[in-house]
């Protein structure tokens, strides 16, 4: 799912620099094709941040328009696809605050936990333990699974490890310091091995192993 | 190497960032550790995962929902 398989070396000019420069000359079907490009990714993002099905619909349709109207601010320096998450993050989190009114969102804080930090469960997973689920069930063991993280360890999680963005451009995205962002990586990987494994160890005693229970609501 | 300071290094052995002679130094480590042995290969498992399963699906009809809107509303200037 790593989304930027290709990065073109630093004297090659990246595919998306060409398009944009059609969009800047009036040409609409050029920003068609960035869309098609990014939206399965911007929708995604969207998704780990509002957790809301309905505002990451809204975040990506408005994500687009916001990046269409000020295309002319993009500066060359940084990647097209960079600049776009920018401004997803930015939607995502706007319309996280304003469903959660009242209450303090950001991804600035700094989130005062323990768990994960140091694993706890250390038993071994199962051989490709995925298989032990139908790919529904195992959809909504990752989502929930997740979704439980404080949202500056998931966003975090998503642009690195989901999107492929690198340390640097996910601190430049999302304002952190790159210590920052390093250490939120280590402790959401952390956090979610540690949930996964009630899902994935491996029996103890046991060589063939059926599903196990779920545990979740469907 | 204690398992903390391996638990430290474990991002950079992941992204595979961490100098020859400390790959061969976490590589020991994990020779004679079970525990950092399964920290390791089940947090390479926990990101193959989430990387390679679609969790948030956009339905088509969605997509060409918002691809008509968005290029209509550009059609007439943003």
């Amino acid at each position: 799912m790593a989304t930027i398989q290709s990065i073109a070396g630093e004297n090659e000019q990246h595919p998306d620099v060409a398009l944009v420069e059609r969009v800047r000359q009036g040409d609409v079907t050029a920003f068609d094709t960035l869309v098609r490009k990014y939206e399965r990714q911007v929708f995604r993002i969207a998704q780990h941040i509002t957790q809301n099905r309905e505002d990451a619909e809204d975040v990506m349709q408005d994500a687009f328009l916001k990046a269409y109207e000020k295309l002319d601010q993009f500066q060359g320096n940084s990647k097209f696809y960079t600049w776009l998450v920018r401004i997803a993050v930015n939607e995502s989190l706007m319309r996280l605050r304003r469903r959660r009114t009242g209450r303090m969102v950001s991804i600035d804080e700094d989130v005062e936990t323990e768990e994960g930090s140091v694993p706890r469960d250390l038993a071994d997973w199962a051989p490709d333990p995925e298989q032990n689920y139908t790919q529904s069930e195992l959809a909504e063991i990752l989502r929930k699974t997740i979704q439980g993280l404080p949202p500056g360890f998931r966003v975090v999680f998503a642009l690195r490890d989901v999107e492929g963005l690198s340390t640097e451009e996910t601190a430049e995205t999302l304002g952190l310091s790159i210590p920052a962002v390093k250490s939120r990586l280590l402790r959401a990987r952390l956090q979610l091995r540690e949930r996964l494994s009630r899902y994935f160890k491996r029996k103890s005693g046991s060589a063939a192993m059926g599903p196990a229970p779920m545990g979740i609501d469907k | 190497m204690t398992c903390t300071e391996f638990l430290s290094l474990l991002d950079d052995l992941i992204d595979d960032a961490v100098t020859t002679e400390m790959r061969a130094d976490l590589q020991e480590h994990l020779r004679g550790c079970e525990h950092c042995e399964v920290t390791l290969s089940t947090t390479r498992k926990t990101i193959q995962i989430y990387r390679s399963h679609e969790i948030y699906e956009m339905p088509a009809g969605l997509r060409e929902r918002l691809h008509t809107a968005i290029m209509t509303r550009c059609k007439k200037g943003c």
